[in-house]
Formats: structure tokens, sequence, C-alpha cells
């Protein structure tokens, strides 16, 4: 059973979508159970994973699976080669953990072609969590595509009113930098054959980790990578898609999307950009933290100008992803960690505001700011969620929204990019501008709006979609340990392999100008 | 010994837990919720009360009670840990004991309100962040308590939530808040970095960050010492939280909560963190005499500021908003020297007098509030010139208000007395003060007797000037709300004979606070010779001279709003341009929106409309557009007939042969 079960837990929701393909086009309701049914499962195929103290101490990929999959031929070799580590445990975890709560949102919100959206949303998942567990770069490259179909049809047919530039937008911007990566996969593949290494180990990562890739090489390499990952993040100025597409998508989209889809590509700095190229990192560094800082507060600036609040959210996420940017390339443990931490924060907090949202329009059909007002006195049981979701966002210590942004910012401080993080920091404070502000707009004051005035509070499913959600954002919080010892040791490993690289092209380089000046001098 | 610290702050905690959830549905009843709210800071103050008696007894000063680890990465380890010292046990019991109070105070001020769990369940919060903030055995911790105390502050100003002013000022309170924040995270930062990049000491634990902080001594950064960066970093945290300027604008603002919020929270308790911040990290600051100069000032001229502002309110909490500022002023003086101990007396008596103030304004609105009520008026409750005469119908409100004014003001023998008078000496008399501030320190000292009397006079004496239909109305409070002012008008008197100075000291009792204290601070003061030095004459002509300021004071208030009621209205007709100014703070809210919050709006407005919108999409939906037109010239030559096809094969064959062949 353990042998495979990443396997089992990556596919079921394959499986499952078949099952949702054989049901009646009409029977709505047993639709979103089983595919509800479906997601519990999976989560709960997926536990045994949290539990395992094997990653406390190991740094190893664990629950590997390996078979040879496409061969042509003695030129071309792709296996199915998965794994799983303390850097992908929690963004899987976290998959598993929100599809079950981005169904049960869609008890209401869906009500056209559910068979298509159930069937999508599985597909989607099995795509995610394939992506987080690959580790040949061309089965990665595979889910990575796999999860951008779904997500474009969710946006097109069941998004908002602009949905189907939104939709072109996502794909497009997506599909450019996919394209980039893809050429930039073969190369490696080719470069590592004409190294020797045996072409039955295929696109395998651990392996390209071990190329010497001649300096000049890398930055063209890592640039084609860490283009398609920025768009992911998204990073400043790549990122205008990302508020059209939050803004159309329906609810259970919108939660996919902050929640993991976002995650895709700071994870691929950590899991393939940087240990790939290493020296490409140490070149690219400022100009990637730059651009971060330049999200952190360009992302809370526009937020802050928002009137529609998804919109806003989606460009909070600008800001936030910014700070994960910043810690990852702060390349020590306190800025990855934290970065890491902030990603699966950034996850709960961030899906939960996009509920919180669609429980708004569920009731207004409008997401504008100005059509609300005075909320906490007809809805005090989402008031007070509302409120702690927010202040989690803001980042207060004793919520996760906090952890993850001290240790990023005390990793930025510990490293060559102190003076980022001062400006960084300057983020806290404008997070706390717009998140208020847009709070004080729709929750307090009076209700001037006659149409708000017989909202009702949350129901129990809304609650229970709600509960685990709240749960997560005090736990991380206050003992945030649970998930920082699992990660630290494959982080630490990971970092100390590229600083070993980085150093040796370092001592290289100079060995290499001391030769110039001596020919110079002789 | 000391391993149940955690139970100071747990109560509260608890307290606000039950309340929050069970409040509304299942307990509703007024009477529970309000014991169980303040049963709950009452059992903080017994632990409180039994550590602070133990910690008397015992020989080591310095306790610390480690719950369990919080975050654990790398070098970096932070734990749920609390410290016990004769600094952090003395804020406990003010914390607690005037919390305690004005938590029975509000089961009165508060009853019929229709938020009523939720008001308890936040001010326990606030207790609970504050127990964090004092007790926190690192600057996490402390953090964590810090920014509570800032999450509950925002909670309850806007308590009246439906009021827009109370929102706005709860926003206002919070953002200002951050902005120190920033500071104090940076301060941290910079801290931790340097003691552990460049003396391999990783820590945010206050003990290890005292034992080590000699090893700063030297160390730079941009081009000055690490010490002054990192402290001046802390200051600001501490201006945002202790409303100094050039932060100060929000506390008054925050008078939009209800009156026992201001009497604790932005009294008693939440704004002298910033004081006791730097009481906690002393050693670091009197490493940096830049720094000290810096919070010495800024001290002063806060305390003059916002003292002229008191001077022209009528709104009787806002009178005493400015009080706070000025007064907070007066400690961040005694810091800013070094009296660190005259800092965290006057800390202390402020909280007793303060609170009492704001608790007999409170019941004074109350009052007012009720009278008018009844007389189905919409005048203002809060506005002095409403007020008048109220002597006679609240004698307990008048007499404890009246206490607390001559504490405040510091005539001879209240607490108020000995703890502005360390003050005052030592910015004249220490190594670390100057006569500039000094002299700066004493006006304010003056205006302060002067607006207090002005605020006593206006409204307890002369005649009522209540509208006529709700004058009889106005009644005496209960006792729930009587009692608590009694027993703060009995510290205010009495608190300060624990820190009586030694050339008065007739009857050898001894400076009790300062050998209490001095464990915290006498290691610091003594390294870098920080002292108050002069002859015992001249600190006794200081004090008779620092009595007759406030005599003066109280004389000319007495005269021009006792004696000669008309002479405010003359001199206000005579200076109208300097009358506005004042009465409106100085414009200084006007000037921030015009220099920062306005700029930041449109630089937000331009960051969307101008460059996503434009610069960003119009680039991108250009190339879609340069796509699609070229897509569409190239559509013309998809034909569909044969030859076409052929003669363009037939064309490119040639031309690539011509390449290969001139190659």
């Amino acid at each position: 059973m353990t042998d495979h079960l990443l396997s089992l837990m990556t596919f079921f929701p394959l499986v499952g979508m078949l099952i949702i393909l054989f049901l009646p086009r009409e029977a709505d309701r047993l639709i979103k159970t089983v595919t509800l049914i479906i997601t519990i499962i999976v989560f709960f195929i997926s536990l045994p994973l949290a539990f395992d103290d094997v990653f406390v101490t190991s740094s190893a990929m664990h629950y590997t699976e390996f078979a040879n999959w496409i061969s042509i031929g003695q030129y071309f070799q792709m296996n199915y080669n998965v794994g799983i580590d303390g850097i992908s445990l929690w963004l899987v975890m976290l998959t598993t953990f929100i599809m079950p709560i981005a169904i049960l949102s869609t008890w209401h919100a869906i009500d056209k072609n559910t068979k298509g959206f159930m069937a999508l949303a599985l597909l989607l998942e099995t795509g995610m969590l394939g992506a987080f567990i690959s580790l040949d770069l061309f089965l990665f490259y595979i889910f990575w595509e796999l999860m951008l179909v779904p997500m474009y049809f969710m946006i097109g047919i069941w998004g908002g009113k602009n949905r189907i530039y939104a939709a072109v937008k996502f794909f497009i911007f997506t599909a450019v930098g996919s394209l980039l990566m893809l050429v930039a996969i073969i190369y490696v593949y080719y470069f590592s054959v004409k190294a020797g290494v045996p072409f039955e180990n295929g696109f395998s990562v651990a392996h390209f980790a071990q190329l010497d890739i001649p300096a000049h090489l890398q930055t063209w390499l890592f640039a084609a990578f860490a283009f398609s990952f920025a768009i992911k993040v998204p990073m400043f100025p790549v990122h205008t898609w990302l508020p059209d597409a939050h803004t159309e998508a329906p609810t259970a989209g919108s939660v996919i999307l902050a929640a993991i889809l976002l995650k895709m590509g700071t994870y691929g700095y950590i899991r393939f950009a940087i240990p790939l190229f290493p020296v490409a990192t140490m070149q690219f560094t400022p100009f990637l933290a730059f651009l971060a800082v330049v999200g952190i507060i360009y992302g809370a600036l526009v937020a802050m100008m928002q009137d529609d609040v998804k919109r806003l959210v989606a460009y909070s996420s600008v800001s936030h992803l910014g700070f994960v940017m910043l810690g990852v390339f702060a390349m020590n443990l306190q800025g990855l960690s934290g970065g890491l931490l902030q990603m699966i924060s950034h996850g709960i907090t961030t899906g939960a505001l996009f509920l919180i949202v669609g429980f708004l329009y569920e009731r207004r059909h409008t997401r504008l700011i100005v059509e609300f007002g005075g909320l906490s006195k007809v809805m005090p049981v989402f008031a007070v969620v509302f409120m702690i979701v927010t202040f989690s966002s803001i980042g207060l210590p004793g919520t996760n929204g906090f952890v993850g942004e001290f240790l990023i910012l005390v990793g930025a401080f510990e490293s060559e990019l102190r003076v980022f993080a001062v400006f960084a920091t300057t983020g806290v404070v404008l997070a706390a501008v717009y998140m208020l502000w847009m709070f004080q707009r729709v929750m307090m004051g009076k209700v001037t709006n006659p149409k708000n005035e017989n909202l009702k509070d949350l129901s129990a499913r809304e609650l229970a979609i709600m509960m685990p959600l709240l749960i997560f954002i005090f736990w991380i919080g206050i003992y945030p340990n649970t998930f920082l010892d699992k990660m630290n040791p494959a982080l630490d490993n990971m970092i100390q392999q590229v600083k070993g690289k980085q150093q040796i092209a370092m001592m290289v380089e100079d060995m290499d100008q001391t030769v110039t000046q001596i020919t110079v001098n002789d | 010994m000391y391993d149940k610290l955690w139970l100071i702050p747990f109560f509260p905690l608890l307290g606000c837990i039950i309340n929050g959830l069970l409040g509304k549905r299942f307990i509703k009843n007024e009477k529970i919720i309000g014991a169980i709210g303040t049963g709950a800071v009452f059992l903080s103050f017994l632990v409180s009360c039994k550590y602070f008696f133990q910690l008397l007894g015992d020989s080591v000063k310095s306790h610390e009670n480690i719950v369990a680890s919080w975050i654990s990465v790398g070098n970096l380890q932070v734990d749920w840990g609390f410290l016990l010292d004769p600094l952090s046990a003395l804020m406990l019991m003010v914390v607690c004991g005037v919390g305690s109070l004005i938590h029975l105070y509000s089961i009165g001020y508060m009853h019929g309100e229709e938020g009523y769990y939720r008001y308890f369940s936040y001010l326990n919060l606030f207790v609970f962040s504050m127990l964090m903030l004092v007790l926190g055995n690192n600057a996490l911790v402390m953090f964590v308590g810090w920014e509570g105390v800032g999450l509950c502050s925002y909670l309850l100003i806007g308590y009246y939530f439906e009021k827009q002013s109370a929102g706005d000022a709860a926003k206002k309170a919070f953002v200002m808040n951050r902005i120190g924040d920033f500071g104090f995270l940076l301060g941290l930062f910079t801290i931790y970095w340097t003691l552990g990049s460049k003396h391999g000491v990783w820590t945010i634990n206050f003990t290890e960050i005292t034992a080590n902080a000699h090893l700063l001594s030297g160390d730079m950064i941009l081009g000055t010492s690490v010490t002054t960066v990192a402290t001046l970093c802390f200051f600001l945290g501490a201006t945002g939280k202790s409303a100094q300027l050039p932060l100060f604008t929000w506390l008054p603002d925050a008078m939009e909560g209800p009156t026992p919020v201001s009497a604790l929270i932005h009294a008693a308790t939440m704004v002298t963190a910033g004081v006791y911040m730097i009481g906690r990290m002393n050693v670091l600051f009197v490493m940096s005499p830049t720094t000290m100069a810096v919070v010495a000032m800024v001290g002063a001229l806060t305390a003059i500021f916002a003292a002229t502002i008191g001077f022209a309110q009528n709104d009787i909490k806002r009178v005493l908003a400015y009080s706070t500022v000025s007064q907070l002023g007066f400690m961040f003086v005694a810091m800013g020297v070094g009296a660190f101990t005259a800092g965290i007396f006057h800390l202390m008596t402020h909280a007793f007098f303060k609170a009492c103030l704001f608790l007999g304004s409170g019941s004074v609105i109350h009052a007012m509030h009720h009278a008018l009520h009844k007389a189905h008026l919409d005048d203002d409750a809060q506005d002095m010139r409403n007020m008048g005469g109220l002597r006679k119908k609240m004698p307990i409100t008048w007499a404890t208000f009246g206490i607390s004014c001559l504490a405040i003001s510091g005539l001879p023998f209240f607490s108020g007395f000995f703890s502005k008078d360390e003050i005052l000496w030592w910015a004249f008399a220490s190594t670390r003060g100057n006569m500039f501030i000094w002299v700066i320190v004493v006006i304010a000292a003056f205006m302060t007797a002067f607006y207090m009397f002005r605020c006593l006079f206006m409204t307890f004496y002369g005649e009522q000037k209540t509208n006529p239909k709700a004058k009889d109305h106005v009644h005496e409070s209960p006792w729930v709300i009587t009692l608590p002012l009694v027993v703060l008008a009995g510290l205010a008197t009495v608190g300060g004979l624990i820190g009586i100075p030694h050339v008065i000291d007739v009857a050898h009792i001894g400076n009790k606070l300062n050998a209490f204290l001095a464990p915290v601070f006498q290691h610091s003061q003594e390294l870098y010779k920080i002292e108050a030095h002069g002859t015992a004459s001249t600190e006794i002509m200081l004090m008779v001279f620092s009595v007759i300021v406030a005599l003066a004071g109280i004389t000319l208030a007495y005269v021009m709003y006792r004696k000669n009621p008309e002479l405010p209205g003359k001199f206000t007709a005579k200076f109208p341009t300097l009358h506005r100014t004042v009465f409106n703070k100085w414009y200084v809210d006007e000037i921030y929106d015009a220099l920062f919050v306005n700029p930041t709006k449109k630089l937000g407005i331009f960051c969307w409309k101008g460059f996503d919108v434009k610069v960003i999409d119009g680039i991108v939906n250009g190339v879609a557009k340069l796509v699609g037109v070229i897509a569409d010239t190239l559509r013309h030559t998809q034909t569909g007939f044969f030859q076409n096809y052929a003669l363009t094969m037939v064309l490119g064959t040639v031309v690539m042969m011509a390449i290969f062949i001139l190659n």
C-alpha cells in the first residue's frame, strides 16, 4: 500500500472523474456529493504522509516510485519517477485539504453543467498533485500543462461577465511561459546526454542537478525557467492575468487558483530553477529580489484602491507572494522555510478570503465594496470569521500570516538582501491599510443599502467550510513547528548543495581571473 | 517556583474565549458575563500578587518560565516563554490591578449595551495581550502582545462600529501602530542579525540580549553604531504605541471607544508599552547617547505640544487624551535622560490618576447621557460647555476627579508630585539631561496644571449649563462605578510614597521603588555612568520651584474659569487665528493627509490605472492585436489554389539553394 501511496493519491481523482462521467447529467446533487466524497477520500489517502516522522530526520525523497514510461530507441527516455520530501509534503497536503473545501463551496454557486465542472475539478487535482510529486522534469511538464486546461475551462465556462477575456489571458500568459520552459527542459536533457548521463535516467531532476552546466548556459536556461515560474507566481510585472482570472473565476476556481496553482511558481523555483542552475541563481538574485519587493509594495498599493473585493484580494496575493519570493532568494534556512510556510499560509488565508467573497456574492450578486457596509450588524458570525481571516492576512502574530512573514524578513535580513528586507517590511504597514479599509467599508458603519438589511448569516455548511481553515490559521500561528520541523531538513539539504556549487563556481571564477591577470602581466 | 507564570495571561484568554463564544447565545445574562470578565482579570491579579511577593523575598531577581517552543528554524529558536523580574512584576500589578477595577467599572458603565458580551470578550483579550507584552521573555513574544494590544485597541475603538467616526478612528489607530511595529521589527532584525553574525549569539531572548549587549559596542552599520540604528527603530515602535510625535494623532481619535476602554487602554496600560519596552531594553538604549537624546527630546516636545492642544478642547475626553499624550512625553523624557526608575514610577502613578480621571469623566458622561436621554435631547454629553456645577450632584465623582487633578498637577505629597519631580530633577541633573529639556518640561508641567484645572472648573464648578430640561436628571453613578473611582483616587494620593526622594525622606522610609527596580536598571546606569548629581539644596529648590509652577497654573485656571469666566472668550476673540489653529490640533491631521495619505492613494491609482492597465496590459493586448493583424494579413496567402502553393515552394527552394551555394 505505501509502495504506491503517491500514485494512488494522484490518480484516484482521475478514477473519480471517470465515475462522474458515468453519472446522469441532471443528478446535480449526486454529482456534487460523489465529487466531495472522492476528494475527501484523496485527503485521507494522503493523511499518513502528514504523520510520517521520517521527514523530520531525513532530507531524502520518500515514497518513491519508478517505472520506464516512454522510450524512443536510444535517444529519448521518459520515466514515471515520483517521490515526496519535506518541500513538497505540505503542498501536497494543502492540495488534498483545500479540494474538499473548494467542492463544498460550489453547492449553490455552480448550477449549470455541474458534471463538467466536477470532472474538470478532479482532473485538476490529479494535475496539481502530479506536479508536486514529479521527480522527472518531463513528467512535471505534463502535469503542469494538465493543470492549465481545466482551469482555463473553469474560468471560461463558469466565470463571470468578462470570462472569455480572462480565460484567454490566463491561457496565453501561462502557455507562453511554459513553452519557454519546455525548450529549456529539452535543452538540459540534450546537455545531460551529451555529458554522458545514461539516457535511462530520463529527465531525472536529481541527475540534472549533478550536471556541471557552464555559467553562460545556466543564465539562459534559468531565465527560461524563471520566466515561466514568474508568470505563475505571479511576479510583477507579469501579474496582470491574475486579477482578471480571479475576478472572473467561480469561487471554487479562485480558491484553487489562489491556494494551490499560484504555489506552482514558487515551488518551481525551489524544486527546479534554483537547484538546477545555482550559478545563474546567484546572478539573478538581486534582480528577482527587486521584483519581489516591487511586487510587495505595488500589489499592496493597487489592492488599496480597488473597488471590487475579489480584485482586492487578488492584488493582495501579488503582494504576499512577493514576500515568498524574497524569502526563497534569501537562500538561507529562515528565508526558505518562511517562504514555504508562507505558501501554505497564503493558501489557507487567501483561500478563506475568496470563500468569504463568494459568500457575499451568493447573497448579493455583486462584489463591489460600495454596495456593502454595516454587515457586522446583520451577519455577526460572518463578521467574526471575516475579521479573523482579515487579521491573518495582515499577519497578526498568533495567526499563520505572521510566522511566515517574520521568518522571511529575518532570512532576508541575514542575507545579502538586507536593503530589500527593509523595503519589504513596509508591506506590513500597507497590508493593514488595504485590508482594514476594505473591512471597514464592507462590515462597519450603518447599513445604508436596503438590500443588505435582511442578509442571512452564515449557514451551517458555510461555517463547516470555514472551520478547518480557521483552525489552521491559529495552528500555524501558535505552533508552526509541526510544519517547520518536517520541511527544514529537506530545505537545509537543498541550501547546502546550492551554496556548495555557488562557492565552487566563485572559486573557479576567481582562479580564472587570477590566471588572466597572470597572463596579462606576462 | 515560578513555573505557573503562564497562568497570569491564561485567565483573561479563557475569559475572552468563554464570553466570546458563549456570551451571546448561551450565557446572555449580563451579570454572569460581567462576573466572568472581571473574575478572570482578578484571578490574574491574585496570581500576580503571589509572584510579586514571592519575588520580593527572593534573592534571585529574574526567573523564566518556558512553556513550549514556538518557532524553531536553524539558529532562530523562539519559545513561548515568560520572564518575571522586578520590572515585569511591577507592571503586572499595575495592569491586573487597574485592569480589575476597570472591568468592575465596566459592569455598570456598559449596562444595557447590545454587545455586552463582545465588550468583555475584547477587554479580556486586551488584558491577555498586555500581559503577554509585559511577561514575554523574548522580543517576539513581546511583539505578540505588542500587536495584540493594537488589535484590541482596534476592536474596542471600533466597538460602536456603526459610527463612521469610530471605524475611521479604529483603522487609524491600527495603521499608525503598524508604522511603529515596522520600526520594532527592523530594530529586532538589526539586533538579532548583528549579535548573531558578528558575535555568534543568535538570540532574541531579553536576558541573553542584556548579557551580550556589550559585544555590540563598536559595531557599525550605515556609518552609525548598530545600537543607535536598532534603538532608533525600536523607538519608532514606541512612538506609535505610546502616541508620541510624530505618530500621536491616533490617540485623541481613539476616544471614540467606550470610556472605560480609554481609561484602561489609552491611559493606564497599552500606551505605556513604549515606555516599558525601553525599560526592558535599557541596556541597549544606554549604549547609544544619540538615541537617548532623541528619546528625551521627542518626549519633551510631545509633552509641550500636546499640552497646547489640551488648552482649547471642549470635549472632556479629548482634554484627557491630550493630557495622556503629554504625560507620556514626561515618561519618555525620563527614559531619555536615563531616569528609568522615574519613568516607570510616573508610568505607575499616571496609571492611577489618569485612569481615575478617565473613569471620572466616564461617570460624568454616563450621568449626562442618561439625563439627556431622559429629556429626549441630543446635546453632546461630552462637551464641557454643557456641564458645570456638577460638584453638588456627583460628589464622589467630583472628589475623586479633584484629587486626581491635584495629583497630575504635582501638588506636594500626591503621587504625581513624587514621580514628576523625580523626572524634573533628572532632566536637570542627569549626566544625560540638559537645561533645555528641563525648561520645556517645566513649562509643560505648568500647562498641565492649567488645563486640568480648567477641565475641573468647567465640569464641576460654577453654574450648571446643562439644558434645563435635563438638568435635574443628572445623578451620581452607582457603586460599581464609584468604588473603582475611590480606590484609584486613594492610590493616586498615596501611590507616590513608594518612591520618596532621599532629600525629603525625613522618616527614613527609603526609596522603595528605586531599590526594587535596581536589579533591572542599576547595571546599565553604572556602566555608562548615568546619574543625577547635584546638591541637596539645589534639589529642594527645584522642588519648591516646580510646586510654585503648578500652583501658578492652577491659579491662572482659577482666574480664567472661575473668577472671570468672560476672559477666555475675550482671549479667543483677540487671537482668533491662534485659537482656531490650536483648536484644530495645529492641523496635523490635515498635514498628514496632504503629505502621506493622499499621495499614497494617488500612487495606488497610478499603479493600477496608469501602469497595470495602460502599460502592462497595453503591451499584452497590443501584442495580441499585432499577432491578429499579422495573422489577418497572412491569411490572404492561404488562397487554396494549388498553383500559388507550388510557386511559393519553388521560390523558397531557389532562395535556399542560392544561400547554400553562396555560402
